[in-house]
C-alpha cells in the first residue's frame, strides 16, 4: 500500500472507531436506563458515513440524514460530546436536548425520522445552492427501505429535471427493521434512479476505501454540472435494529462481522497501532460519558 | 404594514399584484407549483404574468404535492423565500406529511429557532360544483399545529397585503384562499356596511357592520369564504334593523379571541360561521374561548353553523344542502334574537 493510501485509511479507521465506540456505548447507555426513546445505531455499517462524508467540504456541502444519523453526524465533523449528550436529552447537547437521536441539527447537518422525508427537503436544499451559484453538494443518506417511499421518486424526478447537484447515498443493509428487502419491494432496487437517468453506482459499503473513491467521484459530478447521483452500498447492520431484540439469526449476523468495514480496515493496517488506537478512543468516550455523568449528578 | 385599499380590484387580482410586486423586490422569492407558467397561469390564474417576469424563479413542477412542498422548505432553510401553490386545497392532504412533519418541525425542533420562510397558498372551498374532492375546507386538519400559521383572508382583507405578511414573518404559513372569492370585488366602507381592522396585525381580524347608531344584537365571527355570504346579509339586514357586528379574523391558528372579547360581553349573543364541515371545526375553540372569557355575559348559548358531516355532492341542489348558506346564517340569526 502507498503512503497516501495508508493516510487516508489510517484516518478512516480512526473515525470508524469513534463511531462504532460511541455507538456501542450508546446501546449500554440505553440497558442502563440512561437514554429514553429510542437509538438506532450504524455498527458495522461505519465505512459508509465515513467514506462519504470525507469526500465532502465541510462549510459548503450539505448532510440531510436520517434516524440512523449518528455515524453521519461524526462524520461530517460532529463533536462526540454534544451528540452523546443530546441523546441522553442533556440541555448541554448539540440541540439541547429537544431533538434527541433522529432530529438533530448543527450547521450544514440535518436529520428528521420520518423515513424518506427528507429526500424533497434535500432536493431543494440543492436547488437554492444551485441558484445561489454556492458550489455546495447536497447528500442524503437513506436505507433500503426508505426508497418505498413516494417522496424519494418524487425527489428523485426533480433532483433529475432540474439537474441538481444531490448525491443520494443509499445505505442498504437488508433490512427495513425487521422485514428483509425480499419481502417489501418488487424489481431491482438498486435500478431505482435509473428510469429518471440518475447515474448509480453500485458497491461494497464495508470496504471503507473504496466508498471514499466512489463518493468522490459522485460528489465532483455531482458539483461539476453533473446532476444528481446515487450511491448503492452494500453494507449489514450488526446491532439490533434500535435498541432491542433482534429476530435475525446469531450465525448470520458472525458471518457478517467478518466483513465489517472495522475489521476489513484492520487487515491492511499495523494491528498494535490498531489495538493502541481502539483503547484511546474508547478511554475519550468514556471520559465523555463520565463527564456527562458527573454534571448530571452534580446538577441533581 | 396594512396600507389601505386599492379602490375596487378584485380578491385574485391583489394577490396577482402582490405576488408581482414582491418578487420584483426581493430575488430571494421564488414561486412553485402546477401549471403556474403563462400562458395559462395557473388553475385559478392567480400567478398570471409572473412566468414571463421571472421567468428563472417561477418553477413548474411535477403533480408531486408532497414533493414540491418539501423542496420548498429545502429551499428555505437554505435561505430562500419560496411561495407554495397547491393546486386545489383538498391536495393539501397530500403535502400534510411534510409540512406538519418537516417544514412545522425544522422551527424549534433542533433546541433553538430556525427560518423556515415558506408560504403555501391555495384555494379551498365549495360553490363551483367541482365534487367532493376540490371543493372542501381542510384547513380544520392544521389547526392548532405548533409553528404552523395559518392566515385565511376574507374580501374585506387586502389579501394581497396579508400574502406580502406571510412571507415576511419568516416562519411557515398556510395560506388559505377561498376559490369562490377569486373573482369578487374587495369589500370598502360604503352604504350601510362598515369595514374597519379590529387589530393591527400583520394578519388583522377586520370589523363589518351594518349600523352606525346603537349597539350590535349579534356578534357574528367568521373567516375566508364567508364574507361572501356576510356582506349581502348584512346590508339586507340593516334594513331590517337588525344591528350585526361581523368579526372576520383572517388569523386561524394560533388564535386568541382577545380583540373580540368587548364585542361579546357587549352584546351577549354570538354566532360562529364556517364553511368546513361540522365538529371538531375552528368554531368549536373559538366557542370554547369565548364561553371562558364571556361566560357572565352571554344572553344565549354560543351559536355555531359549518356545513353538514358530508361529502360534497357535485350537484347543484346537492352541494346548496350540504353547505352553510346564507339562509341557515340568517335564521340562526333570528333564532339567537327570538
Ligand atoms: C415514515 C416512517 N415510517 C416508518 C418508520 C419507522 N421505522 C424507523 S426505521 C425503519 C426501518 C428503516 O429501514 P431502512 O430505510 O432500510 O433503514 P435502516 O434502518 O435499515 O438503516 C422503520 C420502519 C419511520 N421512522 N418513518
Ligand atoms: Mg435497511
Amino acid at each position: 500500500m502507498d503512503a497516501k493510501r495508508n493516510d487516508l485509511l489510517t484516518g478512516f479507521y480512526e473515525k470508524m472507531v469513534l463511531i462504532n465506540t460511541v455507538e456501542s456505548s450508546l446501546l449500554n447507555l440505553f440497558a442502563e436506563g440512561l437514554l429514553r426513546g429510542t437509538v438506532h445505531t450504524c455498527l458495522g455499517q461505519e465505512a459508509i458515513p465515513t467514506g462519504v462524508c470525507a469526500a465532502l467540504e465541510p462549510g459548503r456541502d450539505i448532510v440531510c440524514s436520517n434516524h440512523r444519523g449518528h455515524g453521519h453526524f461524526l462524520a461530517f465533523g460532529g463533536e462526540a460530546r454534544p451528540l452523546i449528550a443530546e441523546i441522553m436529552g442533556d440541555a448541554s447537547g448539540v440541540c439541547r436536548g429537544i431533538g434527541g437521536s433522529q432530529h438533530i441539527q448543527l450547521g450544514n447537518f440535518y436529520s428528521n425520522g420520518i423515513l424518506g422525508g427528507m429526500s424533497p427537503v434535500a432536493t431543494g436544499m440543492a436547488l437554492a445552492e444551485k441558484r445561489k451559484g454556492s458550489g455546495g453538494v447536497v447528500v442524503q443518506f437513506l436505507g433500503d427501505g426508505a426508497l418505498a417511499e413516494g417522496v424519494v421518486s418524487e425527489a428523485f424526478n426533480m433532483a433529475a429535471l432540474w439537474s441538481l447537484p444531490i448525491l443520494f447515498a443509499v445505505e442498504s443493509n437488508g433490512f427495513a427493521q425487521s422485514t428483509p428487502t425480499a419481502l417489501e419491494h418488487a424489481g431491482k432496487l438498486s435500478a431505482r434512479g435509473a428510469p429518471y437517468g440518475i447515474p448509480i453506482t453500485e458497491l461494497d459499503g464495508n470496504d471503507v476505501l473504496a466508498v471514499h473513491a466512489a463518493a468522490q467521484e459522485a460528489v465532483g459530478a455531482a458539483r461539476g454540472a453533473g446532476g444528481p447521483q446515487i450511491l448503492f452500498m452494500n453494507t449489514y447492520r450488526l446491532g439490533p435494529h434500535s435498541k432491542g431484540d433482534d429476530p435475525r439469526d446469531p450465525a448470520e449476523i458472525a458471518r457478517h462481522a467478518e466483513q465489517a468495514p472495522i475489521p476489513r480496515a484492520r487487515a491492511g493496517l499495523d494491528p498494535e497501532w490498531c489495538d493502541t488506537t481502539d483503547h484511546r478512543i474508547a478511554a475519550e468516550v468514556a471520559a465523555i460519558i463520565q463527564g456527562i455523568r458527573s454534571a448530571r449528578i452534580a446538577a441533581q | 404594514m396594512n396600507a389601505p385599499l386599492p379602490a375596487s380590484t378584485t380578491y385574485a387580482k391583489s394577490l396577482n399584484a402582490a405576488l408581482l410586486e414582491m418578487m420584483r423586490e426581493d430575488e430571494r422569492i421564488y414561486f412553485l407549483g402546477e401549471d403556474i407558467l403563462d400562458p395559462y397561469g395557473g388553475a385559478f390564474k392567480i400567478s398570471k404574468g409572473l412566468s414571463s417576469a421571472f421567468p428563472d424563479r417561477v418553477i413548474t413542477t411535477p403533480i408531486s404535492e408532497a414533493g414540491f412542498t418539501g423542496l420548498a422548505t429545502g429551499m428555505a432553510l437554505r435561505g430562500l423565500r419560496p411561495i407554495v401553490e397547491i393546486m386545489f386545497g383538498d391536495f393539501l392532504a397530500i403535502a400534510a406529511d411534510q409540512i406538519i412533519n418537516h417544514m412545522a418541525k425544522f422551527v424549534t425542533m433542533y433546541g433553538r429557532d430556525l427560518e423556515v420562510p415558506v408560504v403555501v397558498r391555495t384555494p379551498m372551498g365549495g360553490g363551483r360544483g367541482y365534487g367532493a374532492t376540490h371543493s372542501q375546507s381542510l384547513e380544520k386538519i392544521f389547526l392548532g399545529t405548533p409553528n404552523l400559521t395559518v392566515v385565511a383572508p376574507s374580501h374585506a382583507h387586502d389579501p394581497g397585503q396579508l400574502l406580502r405578511n406571510a412571507v415576511a414573518l419568516g416562519r411557515p404559513v398556510l395560506f388559505i384562499e377561498h376559490k369562490m372569492l377569486y373573482p369578487e370585488t374587495l369589500l370598502a366602507s360604503g352604504g350601510a356596511l362598515m369595514i374597519e381592522p379590529l387589530t393591527d396585525e400583520p394578519f388583522p381580524t377586520m370589523l363589518m357592520k351594518n349600523f352606525s347608531r346603537g349597539a350590535a344584537d349579534v356578534l357574528i365571527v367568521a373567516y375566508g369564504g364567508m364574507s361572501r355570504l356576510l356582506a349581502p346579509l348584512a346590508r339586507q339586514m340593516a334594513e331590517e334593523e337588525i344591528n350585526l357586528a361581523i368579526a372576520l379574523p383572517a388569523l386561524l391558528s394560533p388564535m386568541t379571541v382577545a380583540p373580540l372579547l368587548p364585542l361579546a360581553a357587549q352584546c351577549g349573543r354570538v354566532l360562529l360561521v364556517e364553511e368546513g364541515t361540522t365538529g371538531f371545526d375552528w368554531g368549536a375553540e373559538v366557542a370554547a374561548q369565548l364561553y371562558a372569557a364571556t361566560y357572565k355575559t352571554l344572553k344565549a348559548p354560543i351559536a355555531r353553523l359549518a356545513s353538514r358531516a358530508e361529502i360534497i355532492p357535485t350537484s347543484t341542489a346537492g352541494e346548496n344542502a350540504m353547505l352553510v348558506g346564507a339562509a341557515d346564517i340568517e335564521s340562526k340569526i333570528l333564532e339567537l334574537l327570538a
